[in-house]
């Protein structure tokens, strides 16, 4: 298995190589480093030497992928790709383009992100797999189907109306839980409650009717029909059996987000004042800060391969028939 | 289930509000809760020029002098300043030197700057703090050096303030001292301008400095209300320079040093930023006098008392509206601006055009309170343009046709909630120049009928059309019809509205509109290379006086060939060489004769439409005393007083948690529960079915 992790993280290198180019070409199709400086300098009473300046000392003064001026290795290591590339490599962000340390600001706002995230996944898995148990328990009855109606009505309603509808029935109309808003340790509980709330109902209609499916899938299997046979309750054969066998679809759709859930979420936090690292990717977005936008896509994407990894190596905890080679 | 229900009926009984977004031990104190939306980008005085970061700034530095806080039109004050410096001319007029005498006595916020023992730190010390204010805190006099250090970081090598190009043309010898200080070389620590003298700044006692100028620049005075010039302690630029301090993002661009009423003691720009009462400030007298109308409002009730009335100022981050406008109303922010969406819950406007809060939030004590900004926005006409620019008779009619066709009455009545005055001339309200009544109005646009100014017919504007050349919108050479293009930065589907408003303008005069759309970065350099030929833009004031206004259309400062301020690249020799006088002048009746003619000028060749001056309203619950809109200065907490009882009252009785529902809801889950467990029962009982 040993071989088989290193070659993937081997597979990983031209993969985020190839993720930190479309990045940087989608970024500077859109922005110059002329608007990279007057963004950062302000548009009121800015000079031509200022900005300039700016570039120079941010590294944003040479060309952007080939430098025809430089010899040698130097056409390629003399640019603002290399340069701004390199580094992350080595996990080395460096400071965003106002000046301020990316590292730090990650190691901050991750947790805010994870307090969040955390929650609604483990929430939501828990009561998505009931819910679709309790479906797949009543298949072919009335509880059946307008269980899946109402998944299908909840998976057609927009995050967003999920999040103002909860803010204005929950915090406006009962005053049950803050609006918005965010404080570190214990204090989290109170501004968690609604935000977590609303991601777990508003996971609840796709996340039900895709386990649904693998379990009414699982409970056609000879196996189950063997279990029944033997006289075992349902409650058995749906836990002990059934939702087993499901677990490496359901592996794979989890495991895989673990890692992303560091980076948050975007709508969520904006709208409840989560300063998490979803917001920081909207506002470095926003201020075109290339600096910031690169290392988030950088660890977003490191973190998917990593949680791809751990996919594979999941099945072979809950499938001792797989191995990895 | 009873468990539940017991519970909630227990907390409901409790007294206590759920959905307050603060620790508990903050009720009842004298603390003033606000929100930002932009997290500040820069906090050294220096570098910073936004109005998001002035809310900061200003509470915490103290340049030598200030706005009054009462006074209308506005009027600079001393703060730290002993009194308003008076220029004095040399050599006849080839300098003018500014002397500014500094109270004595002042006292910089706590700071580790000003221990010893905190230069050098250990590296491991200063990865393991959380916060500056860990260490141990001293404190200093201010003095006449502090003032001159920051002058000179104008010119820093490593630092951009955005004056510096402006004020390297005025200040003897800054220009110079930048070049001297890059040709020290890369120098990532700190670097000492205490070594390195500036020709154009000395100082002349321990309290006493002095600023010569190239020339004559009567604004400058003006610049020594900004934080531009607001002291610097050479302590704390050493403190932040040290190894280790930027990674953490302990430097000057997060941690303001001041003298000011208050400290930023934390600073967590994602979510909270906490401003404290500086425990070292001298106290500053609450003004005495104010205009018409203060003493009645109750803006005078704390005449000479000491402030600040605050303890403590927390910014919370809230990049929505909607969860802030519900956290005003439910009375956790205490002032709140009016988005478009809640304009109609919030303000009523009467037949006479009248503003006032509506029966709702009267009902909460809400009060309005409204202010013209210093500001004009504006349609312009690229004056390189070969259709829409230039001094032709023929483009003149144009513009003057165009200028008329465009309701700028009607648009803010659609798309401001009526908040906004038409703009006549380039001059805002409240600034030296403006006219108000009849003369103030734009004859090119407007006639006086009935004592109000009324827009010209749209015959006169097509009659003009047709002597421009374009009968019934059509060129009389080609017949072909006249298309003209606005460039515009789109910024949400709610644009579309907009447009479509501008397209039924020109469509008055057959003139076909095309928009064309982009983003902000795109805007500006279709600006800067002069390819537009119409686009909206606006302008905010530095500072009180008309030359700030009449700059935007002087014809050396044009955006297309120097990259100055002038957007619409209009020339006007005339008006170049009036300018030119008048903004060197006092204010005095010969200035506004310069203005007023510079101002005919313009109205007159219509390189704008003259769009609109904002008009500002701002929300205030009844727990809040002293506020006074002042679009000039950021540093009015200072002035603030808040009636901390009233509002946990207030508080308490608008949001009391309301259960039922919710208990209800609860029940109905667990209810519908119980009809599946007997299914389920009943199933696991049944006995297999007998064959058929």
């Amino acid at each position: 298995m040993l071989a088989y992790i290193l070659r993937r993280v081997l597979y990983a290198i031209p993969i985020l190589i190839g993720v930190n180019l479309i990045t940087f070409l989608l970024f500077f199709v859109v922005n110059t480093p002329d608007d990279m400086a007057r963004m950062q300098l302000g548009t009121r009473r800015v000079t031509a030497e200022a900005i300039e300046k700016w570039k120079a000392e941010q590294g944003y003064d040479k060309p952007l992928l080939l430098n025809a001026k430089a010899d040698g290795a130097g056409k390629l290591t003399q640019t603002i790709f290399y340069e701004k590339s390199v580094r992350l490599f080595a996990f080395d962000f460096g400071p965003a383009e106002d000046g301020r340390d990316i590292a730090s600001e990650i190691r901050t706002r991750m947790w805010p992100s994870l307090a969040l995230a955390l929650p609604v996944l483990l929430v939501g898995l828990a009561v998505n797999i009931t819910f679709a148990m309790l479906m797949a328990f009543f298949r072919a009855t009335y509880l059946d189907f307008w269980g899946v109606v109402l998944c299908v009505a909840m998976m057609s309603i927009s995050a967003l109306f999920y999040i103002i509808g909860g803010q204005y029935v929950a915090s406006k109309l009962w005053h049950l839980v803050p609006i918005s808003g965010y404080a570190g340790g214990m204090d989290a509980g109170k501004f968690l409650v609604l935000p977590v709330l609303i991601g777990v109902i508003g996971g609840i209609g796709a996340g039900s009717r895709w386990y649904r499916t693998l379990f009414l899938e699982e409970m056609s299997r000879d196996y189950v029909r063997t279990a029944r046979a033997k006289g075992l309750a349902e409650s058995v054969v749906l836990f002990r059996h059934v939702l087993k066998n499901a677990m490496i679809p359901i592996l794979t759709g989890v495991v895989v987000v673990v890692p992303l859930l560091f980076m948050g979420s975007l709508l969520t936090e904006s709208f409840f004042g989560i300063p998490g690292l979803g917001s920081y990717t909207i506002d470095a977005i926003q201020a075109q800060d290339f600096a910031v936008v690169r290392s988030m896509v950088f660890i977003g994407s490191v973190l998917y391969i990593l949680g791809l990894l751990l996919t594979d190596v999941s099945y072979t905890l809950v499938d001792p028939r797989i191995k990895l080679q | 289930m009873r468990i539940i229900l017991i519970l909630l009926a227990f907390l409901a009984g409790c007294g206590e509000v759920w959905n307050d977004p603060y620790p508990a031990e903050e009720r009842g104190k004298n603390i003033f809760y606000t929100s930002f939306v932009n997290r500040p980008k820069h906090l050294d005085p220096v570098q910073s020029y936004t109005s998001d970061e002035a809310d900061f700034t200003q509470q915490v530095y103290e340049p030598p002098l200030q706005y009054h806080y009462l006074k209308r039109p506005y009027e600079l004050v001393p703060l730290t300043a002993v009194e308003v410096p008076k220029p004095t001319a040399l050599e006849g007029g080839k300098f003018t030197v500014y002397e500014v005498r500094i109270k004595p006595g002042i006292r910089y916020q706590p700071h580790p700057g000003f221990v010893a023992a905190n230069h050098p730190l250990a590296p491991e010390k200063i990865r393991s703090m959380k916060s500056p204010y860990e260490l141990p805190l001293g404190t200093r006099e201010l003095v006449a050096d502090d003032y001159i250090y920051q002058i000179k970081r104008l010119a820093h090598p490593r630092l951009h303030s955005p004056i510096f190009g402006l004020m390297a043309e005025y200040i003897v010898g800054l220009s110079d001292y930048a070049k001297r200080l890059r040709s020290l070389g890369p120098n990532n620590g700190w670097l000492d301008l205490r070594e390195h003298p500036l020709k154009g700044v000395e100082r002349v006692d321990s309290h006493t400095f002095r600023v010569t100028l190239n020339g004559s620049y009567p604004q400058f005075i003006y610049w020594l209300a900004m934080p531009f010039f607001a002291p610097m302690p050479w302590e704390a630029e050493r403190f932040f320079s040290q190894p280790g301090m930027a990674e953490k993002n302990f430097t000057l661009d997060w941690w303001p040093v001041g003298t000011g009423p208050y400290m930023l003691t934390e600073n967590n720009p994602n979510a909270r930023m906490l401003l404290e009462r500086n425990p070292n400030f001298r106290g500053e007298p609450y003004p005495s006098e104010g205009e018409a109308g203060d003493a009645a409002a109750g803006l005078l009730n704390d005449a000479g008392k000491t402030m600040p009335f605050i303890d403590r100022v927390v910014y919370t981050r809230e990049k929505e509206s909607i969860p802030y406008w519900n956290k005003f109303l439910q009375g956790y922010y205490d002032i709140s601006g009016i988005g478009s969406d809640q304009f109609d819950q919030a303000v009523r406007v009467s037949i006479e055009g009248d503003a006032n809060v509506t029966a709702e939030m009267e009902q909460k004590g809400i009060r309005l309170s409204t202010s013209v900004e210093t500001t004009t926005g504006y349609i312009a006409f690229n004056w390189l343009d070969p259709v829409v620019g230039g001094g032709s008779e023929r483009a003149r009619k144009l513009r003057h046709a165009i200028s008329i066709a465009v309701d700028i009455e009607e648009q803010i009545a659609i798309f401001s909630n009526g908040r906004g005055i038409p703009a006549q001339g380039p001059i805002a309200p409240g600034i030296f120049g403006y006219r108000e009544g009849r003369e103030g109005i734009n004859p090119v646009v407007y006639e006086w009928r009935d004592d109000k100014p009324v827009r010209k017919s749209l015959e006169t504007a097509r009659r003009l059309l047709g002597e421009a050349g374009y009968p019934n919108g059509r060129d009389a050479r080609t017949g072909q019809p006249l298309i003209l293009y606005f460039d515009t930065v789109v910024r949400g589907a709610g644009d579309k509205a907009a447009f479509d408003w501008y397209r039924q303008q020109f469509d008055k005069l057959s003139i076909q509109l095309e928009i064309r759309t982009t983003d902000w970065n795109r805007f500006q350099e279709k600006i800067r290379k002069g390819d537009t030929q119409t686009f909206r833009l606006g302008w905010n004031a530095d500072y009180p006086d008309p030359e700030n206004f009449l700059f935007l259309l002087h014809g050396p400062q044009s955006r297309a060939k120097t990259q100055g301020e002038n957007a619409a690249n209009y020339v006007n020799p005339e008006y170049d060489a009036l300018f030119e006088k008048m903004k060197n002048l006092p204010n005095s009746p010969r200035r506004q004769q310069l203005i007023d003619r510079m101002v005919a000028i313009a109205r007159d060749d219509a390189p704008w439409i003259w769009g609109v001056h904002p008009k500002n309203y701002s929300l205030r619950h009844s727990w809040v005393g002293n506020d006074k809109p002042n679009t000039m200065a950021r540093n009015s907490l200072k002035y603030l007083r808040i009636d901390a009882e009233r509002r946990a009252q207030l508080r308490h009785e608008w949001n009391r948690p309301v259960v039922l529902p919710a208990a209800l809801i609860l029940i109905v889950l667990f209810a519908s529960a119980i009809p599946a467990l007997v299914s389920y029962r009943r199933r696991e009982r049944m006995a297999a079915r007998p064959a058929a």
